[in-house]
């Protein structure tokens, strides 16, 4: 318990300077570092012909992306296929199948990393750097960017232009993702993660029998998996193996690695609105009008950053606390075998985190939607395994790579329109009056994640080439699949890893999941940034909802609750809760 | 005027996806790791490969996975899907992993068996059982959960010191080393949580085993 607060404490304090950081990146404000990335930059862009400061609508700005990362998926969906090679490939590892390097080209490129392979079997050397840490680097790297085109819309400093996005995809790669990368990977090779080319070690232990020891190169993936918010392991166990995650402290580096980012994001909105409204007030009143001074939190997090931080904390803790909870009592069925379940439910959990690291990484993971595991979810108790379940199929608690603002933007303003409805007035967000056509494309970008996990389980417990993936018996059967497309939708990747499910039937429908839950969203929401940012403020009065306060953040934590209750509940009622009551009876 | 602008924006749009992918893979795909290798390599050569264990000059596992002991006078683990990637070979060159069934090739990840899953009592209650019998002393109350449970990677070298302790009496009479002296080797393979905070107390078992081979002599004959 002590160690959970302890570990959300050190959180608050390492977001503010990482936050800070990137607002500067994205702002394009001076940093120390500049004069060493302003000739790396510079070079990148005279290579390939990129003119950093041509400014792009949002409609070129998202095809500008959908290409990029088309091009990328070709070339990865190559290597895949002839990564049998010699080349970087001490293993001899064969060459994928397609519907697999389809599903784990789409994947990788949608930042989800769902796996339906196993990395110490399925793929080269050459493909685990070529293909995923690449992917894990460019998708990351290509969320964020929207996410930062999405910020300046809202900002609006201009009435068209949020940014190019081949210079914000160069820039977050070179300034944010590789250094960090560089220094996180040094301390978890410091920490015992594995770092080199070498073949499998086969060594023959005091009992005179063998074991085979998995080599190559670990680090360099785990670093970016987390900073990344992507998740793949270099392992089938993922983040449980001792050689992805040897101790409590490599645990920490790739929680807070995974966490920084998407809050950080939350600070840049924040505090590039505050500019922005900042501005405005100056061109109104010309004459020198005292600038009041805002709180402390105010200005680290920018006031309307602080409200959608808070909001999604509130979401968090809630999430965690239960998940806790749940593992805490253990599972009722070994206690009736008489195994003292005191420890909690430790089957597919590791002794060196226990249930507090391994429920807060949960948590964490489903929430930051970055999809790697340090237990298995598929053994956690039914109300442990509800958590991240929930946290996927709301989407919008941190999220990972920017695009959880995004989703939570939604769900603002979804929340200004209700108010506004109550009090009958035109609603407002950020100064901006919120009307017919931003409310539809909401309600859309609201409704294809839902559509899409439920539709998707509906069809794979029909059919019986779905049944077939699934390997527990009873109500968790249901939950297999309900996780399997929360977590292609989310983007997020995690499993409950019983389901069998490199078969054409789940490497297709997964893949489409992925396909359509990463694009639509980032399409409709730079429409929604794109419409706005045409829109004139309007003046603050008595009757405008301020949406910088901490009752704003409690209506938002309301609306997304209501929402995914009445979505999501009959589901969550026939699979982990089903599950648990027939526990206890 | 329209059309060739287009194509020439369309033209231009496609040498900048095209060239800014292939800079970025050199650059993140191969310059990184490789980068992050040669440091590593200075820095820290025993972990970047593996952190082996030598003993006489020969590798005999990694301090961080566990292994799938079976001699009466070695510590046990934690069940394991994969037996810890441990195994036999027979004359045909046939792998097999200590309980007779075939060699998986080298994986990790767990049964992912639900709460609910009826495999998961039954494993547990065969467990429980071969567990009491080589431990005759023990009360199945007293049996510490992480011992019977199986970890999430398959490889976890970890059990709690409750889990070795509850040990020490059988080992003692099978290797025939004094209680006290065992009590001294659990605890010298003890480690403390994180900064008195994070995480948990873990004992590593192929930790203790190699100290119970090195006070039972048996390391010095195994290099011929």
């Amino acid at each position: 318990m002590i160690q959970l607060v302890l570990t959300l404490i050190i959180y608050l304090i390492l977001v503010i300077p990482v936050g800070r950081y990137l607002y500067h990146i994205a702002a394009e404000k001076r940093t120390f570092a500049d004069p060493l990335f302003d000739r790396v930059d510079g070079a990148i862009y005279k290579l390939s012909g990129i003119e950093p400061h041509k400014g792009m609508n949002w409609k070129q700005y998202a095809m500008a992306l959908i290409g990029t990362n088309a091009v990328m998926t070709a070339i990865g969906y190559i290597l895949l296929r002839i990564q049998s090679i010699p080349l970087f490939n001490p293993n001899s590892i064969e060459g994928m199948e397609p519907t697999l390097a389809f599903n784990t080209i789409i994947s990788f490129m949608t930042n989800t990393n769902l796996q339906h392979y196993s990395g110490e079997s399925g793929l080269s050397y050459l493909s685990q750097m070529l293909v995923i840490i690449f992917m894990m680097f460019v998708s990351a790297a290509s969320g964020y960017s929207a996410c930062m085109a999405f910020i300046r819309g809202l900002a609006g400093k201009t009435k068209d232009n949020v940014g190019n996005f081949f210079a914000d995809l160069v820039r977050i790669t070179t300034r944010v993702l590789l250094p960090f990368s560089l220094i996180g990977g040094l301390l978890l090779v410091w920490q015992g993660v594995p770092q080199n080319f070498s073949k499998n070690v086969v060594v023959q232990t005091m009992e005179g029998t063998f074991q085979v020891l998995a080599m190559g190169p670990v680090a360099a993936l785990e670093i970016i998996k987390h900073l990344g918010t992507n998740g793949g392991g270099f392992f089938g166990g993922n983040s449980a193996t001792p050689m992805e995650n040897p101790t409590i402290l490599s645990n920490l580096i790739e929680l807070y690695s995974m966490m920084l980012l998407p809050g950080a994001c939350v600070i840049t909105f924040g505090k590039m609105l505050s500019d922005g409204r900042l501005r405005y007030q100056e061109s109104n009143s010309p004459g020198n009008a005292p600038v009041r001074r805002e709180g402390i939190t105010a200005r680290i997090f920018g006031k309307e950053g602080r409200s959608i931080f808070l909001g999604m904390g509130i979401l968090f803790l809630a999430g965690l606390s239960l998940c806790f909870r749940a593992e805490q009592q253990g599972n009722p069925v070994l206690a009736e075998l008489g195994l003292n379940q005191s420890e909690g439910n430790m089957e597919g959990k590791e002794v060196r985190f226990g249930i507090a690291q391994s429920a807060l990484f949960t948590t964490v993971t489903t929430s930051f939607t970055t999809g790697t595991v340090n237990n298995m979810h598929d053994t956690l108790t039914p109300l442990g395994g509800m958590v991240p379940m929930l946290h996927m199929m709301l989407n919008c608690v941190f999220g990972g790579k920017g695009v959880g603002l995004m989703n939570m933007i939604l769900y603002a303003i979804l929340a200004v329109f209700i108010c506004g409805l109550m009090v009958g007035r035109t609603p407002e967000y950020l100064g901006k009056k919120i009307e017919g056509r931003e409310m539809k494309l909401t309600a859309l970008a609201i409704m294809i994640h839902p559509l899409l996990i439920l539709a998707f389980s509906a069809l794979a417990v029909a059919t019986a080439a779905g049944q077939a993936g699934i390997t527990n018996p009873g109500f968790h059967g249901l939950s297999q699949v309900l996780y399997e497309y929360a977590s292609s939708a989310a983007n997020n990747g995690s499993g409950f890893e019983g389901l069998a499910d490199n078969t054409y039937f789940w490497n297709i429908t997964t893949g489409i999941v992925m396909f359509l839950g990463r694009y639509l969203p980032i399409v409709i929401q730079l429409a929604i940034a794109g419409s706005l940012m045409k829109k004139n403020y309007v003046n603050e009065s008595t009757g405008t909802l301020s949406t910088g306060s901490v009752g704003f953040a409690v209506i938002l934590v309301f609306v997304v609750y209501i929402f995914a209750a009445l979505t999501f509940f009959p589901a969550l009622v026939l699979g982990p809760i089903a599950e648990h009551l027939t526990l206890l009876g | 005027m329209n059309e060739p602008t287009n194509k020439n924006a369309f033209l231009h749009g496609l040498r900048q996806s095209l060239v800014v992918t292939l800079i970025l893979l050199l650059l993140c795909g191969f310059v990184f790791p490789v980068l992050l290798s040669g440091i590593s390599m200075v820095l820290f050569p025993s972990q970047a490969n593996g952190s082996l264990i030598y003993i006489n000059g020969q590798a005999v596992g990694s301090a961080y996975i566990g292994q799938d002991f079976t001699e009466p006078y070695f510590m046990k683990g934690r069940p394991s899907a994969y037996n810890y990637n441990t195994y036999y070979e027979d004359e045909q060159g046939n792998k097999y992993y200590n309980d007779g069934s075939r060699f998986a090739g080298l994986s990790s990840g767990s049964n992912n068996y639900a709460p609910s899953n009826p495999e998961l009592a039954e494993r547990v209650e065969a467990d429980i059982q071969s567990f009491l019998e080589a431990n005759p002393d023990v009360k199945r109350e007293n049996i510490p959960a992480d011992l019977m449970t199986a970890s999430g990677s398959g490889l976890d070298p970890h059990i709690t010191p409750a889990s070795a302790r509850i040990q020490i009496p059988a080992l003692a009479a099978s290797s025939g080393l004094r209680v006290e002296k065992l009590e001294q080797i659990v605890q010298d393979n003890t480690k403390g949580k994180f900064l008195g905070v994070f995480g948990e107390e873990t004992v590593n078992v192929i930790g203790v085993n190699l100290d119970i081979a090195e006070a039972m002599g048996l390391l010095e004959n195994k290099d011929k």
